[in-house]
């Protein structure tokens, strides 16, 4: 995407020179943001990105000053369209933010106010800037119509709890736009969508964008979706801007070592394990107001000489319109790796015997007013040593099928569960010790799978325990070799979750999983809730341990990037129905269902090929209601014009050996389309 | 990432820079915990070490000095019997500082149990037990005491027994509610899917994590009990004269207020007043360092 370069001589809409942002903790002022300067011209859309903790939030707050009460500017000037936004009075600093700038945040749920109609919030927007109620009505169902809501009629009588997250992200998208903003600041927008959502999200924001000619601001972890949506970036570390310039340069050949190491903690191009393990950067996140000499990032960077820990390095101008804060930056994009590329994986030739066998699995769950079916004769094998992916939009049945595996949640009648080819009981309270050691979980979130009050040393020594009946010496022996095979140190025993960054919890919660010598772990997105740099050496963990161990894995994800890294198979769930099963590699390359297709083709890219080939139209329909016939003939861009998928169900066929696909069209049909397609999509 | 955009309260960075301050710490740094601390260890050491503190004899009467103002002899003065009021509110504050923690300690054991159950087996065991905790919680405690009361006779375990038991269901709520929020998070399912039996994940696994709300339970309702227990003494349901009571002696002399007498109802009343604020002060104090 190209922005019309901004004219020289004109005011940019947003200029930030030297900021410095302190928060006032227990009496002393801690700088969150340090000496940040950068501009947005008019049009132009600037993409900040950055870890949990580096400050893009509070950029975003201290713009508009909404800003918390013990955090101020100290330093610095923000000024937006050559208005000084420090020096606003009340009044105009109300101006400000109905006219000239709007926020979308994260959550669209908590921007909205739930006891308001959609459309009456959208009004209230119009009504600030002058209009009548009758206007601004109109004027709201004209903002819904352009933000492509199918019923703008409808969608204006309904609450925000009756909407969908994509749609209320619309209605908030519709709110911020409404004042016809000169800026619209992003946060993190499309973070708690899912993939498809989020694809759409986007589209519609940089139509818009061109449409109304506002300049953005785009706050986000994710470095594809940067790359995706924005002319310029700037990469943010600690509270400093490390590194900024065109996107396209900045991601192709990066200048600074922290950005060099972000983008090779992201499994790309198609990377899987067996080519070797991922780079992960050392160390930690420096937690946010800790006061640095020398460079910020100068512990964590291979690169780092004694110069770098004593001045800090000043913004060199290292292409045209790129800068880098670093010393070194000539020798940045030869940063030694932090972890050796070669990784023993499990020797799958002896595989091929399954470990779990899922046999037609359903579950309905009987919810007021009707019945849910939630998954509907799932059959699936997980083999000795193996990767299964499992990948799926929200409500797509991922996690019920992994809880129903751990024996959390019981499913239908006539249900097939083994392991080892040995029933498993539907209920985990009736199941062995050693099917309760054979079969583990990681879960997503480790804060909430950790028991906050148990240290290090009671919640890995319990399974120890528990499963493997170790007590005395041999458990403190076992404990050592858990803790060392993770990569954690003894000091860390002692201490609770609350005193552990998020990637040690994760690796916790794994040492957990490992303690009985499991023979399959459900990981349910164990990644998603971490930062780039600290997912990949969670990763880089997970291989090696099957490695070692041996041991399966039912790996769970939204993330295709990482599901491909870490598979070997992958199954794609859709309305809890399997869609296609095969070789990772076979289900990537295609030919795919015309789901997968469309999930493959939501994610952005950060390698510049352009995926948006095709598109789902709407949300996933309620489990409640399937549709007849196919369950995703309502979205599916291919769906054949005889009337068949809306009539009869397709049965999953194999299409090459071990490949599995439930679609009326066939292969070579589906090949054929595909590949146009492909062609399409790379020549224009 | 949503943390920092969340509120326009404060930011608690300070967590990521220092770790977590003890909870204690940020007890000590707060005038009101300080004061209501002072006040509680006052009446505490009244209570233990009354008799020799008191300048006289709680029991004895000044038979030349009955009804007499405060004075340098009588600092509070005395009552209708020539007691010094001063060294019956001193003596008083053991049987209140005695009875309130033990019944609240009661009702919070348990209703800590009763709402963990609850809380945790949910369905039938839920909704029967629910039932029955708001049928206890209609009866009004007064009435509840008056049966008791009638059916056991009036005495210091009587009350004891009547304050536990109508808190009990009063505290099971509150936890039951927090050990519902609990039930929600994954170490639960990672406990069950380890083969651990209810009984050790009720005590081991959720009471640690209620145990801020079992805490802030446990001083709310003893600020009350003291209240109730004042009360029911008043009415004469409690400790009985002569005995020295707050509750007991104001309901012996209140009605000499009219004669001008007011230091033998005014100080047995402050002390009950002075003894629930400092509860509250430590209560506040306690409620806000766990929700921060």
């Amino acid at each position: 995407m190209t922005g019309q370069p901004a004219e020289p001589d004109a005011e940019p809409t947003l200029r930030v020179a030297g900021l410095e942002v302190t928060y006032r903790v227990r009496g002393q002022d801690r700088p969150v943001v340090r000496d940040l300067s950068f501009e947005i011209g008019r049009q132009e859309s600037f993409g900040l990105v950055g870890e949990s903790g580096s400050g893009k939030s509070t950029v975003a707050l201290a713009l508009t000053r909404y800003l918390p009460r013990n955090g101020r500017v100290s330093a610095g000037s923000i000024s937006v369209g050559g208005r000084d936004v420090l020096g606003l009075s009340g009044p105009e600093l109300r101006d400000l933010r109905a006219s000239t700038v709007s926020m979308v945040y994260q959550e669209p749920g908590r921007a909205l106010n739930p006891s308001l109609r959609a459309g009456r919030q959208i009004a209230e927007v119009f009504e600030v800037g002058g209009a009548d109620k009758r206007t601004a009505l109109d004027r709201a169902e004209d903002m819904l119509r352009k933000v492509q809501i199918a019923d703008p009629g409808q969608v204006m009588n309904r609450y925000p709890h009756q909407l969908s997250g994509g749609m209320a992200q619309r209605v908030v998208i519709a709110m911020a736009l409404a004042a016809e903003p000169a800026l619209l600041i992003l946060d993190e927008p499309t973070t708690a969508l899912d993939a498809t959502v989020e694809a759409e999200v986007l589209d519609l924001v940089s139509g818009l964008r061109r449409e109304m000619s506002t300049s953005v601001l785009f706050i986000s972890h994710n470095l594809a979706v940067i790359a995706r949506m924005c002319d310029r970036v700037g990469v943010l570390y600690a509270g400093e801007l490390v590194e900024d310039g065109p996107a396209g340069q900045v991601f192709g050949a990066p200048r600074h070592p922290y950005t060099v190491g972000l983008l090779r903690c992201i499994p790309r191009r198609g990377q899987r394990k067996d080519h070797g393990r991922l780079d992960a950067i050392p160390g930690f996140l420096p937690p946010p107001g800790r006061a640095v000499t020398g460079c910020v990032f100068a512990e964590r960077c291979a690169l780092a000489v004694g110069e770098c820990h004593q001045a800090a390095p000043p913004a060199y101008d290292v292409a045209p319109d790129q800068r880098a804060r670093c010393f070194r930056h000539a020798e940045a994009g030869d940063l030694p790796r932090d972890t050796p590329p070669e990784m023993a994986l499990p020797d799958t030739a002896g595989a091929g015997e399954p470990i779990v066998t899922i046999r037609s699995l359903s579950k309905t769950f009987t919810v007021p007013g009707g019945q849910v079916r939630a998954l509907a004769g799932i059959d699936l094998t997980v083999l000795r040593g193996e990767t299964l992916g499992l990948v799926g939009e929200s409500g797509s049945g991922k996690t019920t099928l992994a809880r129903i595996l751990l024996g959390l949640s019981e499913p239908d009648r006539g249900s097939v569960l083994e392991l080892n080819g040995s029933a498993l009981a539907p209920d985990v309270r009736r199941r062995g010790r050693d099917q309760l050691a054979a079969l583990r979980i990681v879960f997503q979130n480790p804060d909430s799978a950790l028991n906050r009050r148990h240290t290090v040393r009671r919640l890995i020594s319990r399974p120890l325990a528990r499963l493997a009946g170790l007590s005395g010496a041999r458990l403190t022996e076992r404990l050592m070799d858990l803790i060392r095979a993770v990569r954690m140190e003894e000091r860390h025993l002692t201490m609770r979750p609350a005193q552990l960054s998020g990637g040690l919890k994760q690796r916790v919660a794994i040492a957990r999983a490992f303690g009985g010598q499991p023979q399959i772990v459900v990981c349910d997105e164990p990644t998603s809730a971490l930062d780039v740099s600290v997912q990949a050496a969670i990763l880089n963990l997970l291989a090696d341990l099957q490695g070692k161990e041996q041991v399966s894995y039912l790996f769970i994800s939204h993330d295709l990037g990482v599901v491909r890294y870490l598979s070997d198979r992958i199954a794609v769930l859709y309305l809890g129905r399997l869609m296609e099963v095969g070789p990772a590699e076979d289900v990537f390359r295609g030919p795919h269902h015309p789901y997968t297709e469309a999930l493959l083709s939501a994610v952005p890219s950060l390698d510049g090929q352009r995926t948006d080939r095709i598109r789902l139209a709407g949300e996933i329909p309620s489990a409640a209601s399937p549709p007849a016939g196919c369950v995703f003939h309502t979205r599916c861009p291919r769906k054949l014009p005889t009337g068949v998928c809306e009539e009869t169900e397709p049965p999953l066929g194999e299409v090459a050996p071990g490949h599995l696909m439930s679609c009326h069209i066939p292969v070579q049909t589906l090949r054929r389309l595909q590949r146009s397609a492909a062609e399409v999509a790379s020549g224009g | 990432m949503t943390q920092i955009a969340a509120a326009p309260g404060e930011v608690a960075i300070g967590h990521a820079i220092a770790g977590p301050t003890p909870p204690w710490r940020l007890l000590l740094r707060r005038p009101g915990f300080l004061i209501g601390t002072g006040v509680l260890a006052f009446w505490v050491i009244c209570a233990i070490f009354g008799g020799l503190i008191a300048p006289y004899d709680p029991l004895a009467q000044h038979l030349l000095a009955k009804n007499a103002a405060p004075s340098s002899a009588h600092l509070f003065g005395t009552d209708p019997l020539g007691r010094d009021v001063l060294s019956r509110v001193i003596a008083g504050a053991r049987d209140i500082l005695l009875i309130s923690p033990l019944a609240t300690a009661i009702g919070t054991v348990l209703g800590t149990v009763l709402g963990l159950v609850m809380g945790y087996f949910g369905g039938l065991v839920d909704t029967m037990l629910g039932r029955i905790v708001e049928a206890v919680l209609a009866l009004p405690v007064v009435i509840v005491a008056f049966l008791f009361i009638v059916a056991v006779g009036p005495s210091s375990i009587t009350l004891i027994v009547v304050i536990g038991f109508v808190f009990t269901p009063l505290i099971a709520r509150t936890v039951r509610t927090a050990v519902i929020v609990e039930g929600q998070q994954d170490y639960l399912a990672s406990a069950r899917l380890l083969g651990e039996r209810p009984g050790y994940i009720l005590f081991a696994e959720i009471l640690p994590n209620v145990l801020p709300v079992v805490v802030v339970e446990f001083t709310v309702r003893l600020g009350y009990a003291i209240f109730a227990v004042a009360t029911l003494s008043f009415l004469g349901f409690g400790v009985q004269q002569p005995t020295p009571d707050w509750g007991g002696d104001i309901a012996a002399n209140y009605g000499l207020l009219g004669a001008g007498y007011w230091w033998e109802t005014l100080f047995p009343a402050l002390a009950i007043a002075s003894l629930v604020m400092a509860l509250n002060l430590v209560t506040d104090a306690i409620e806000q360092v766990i929700s921060a």
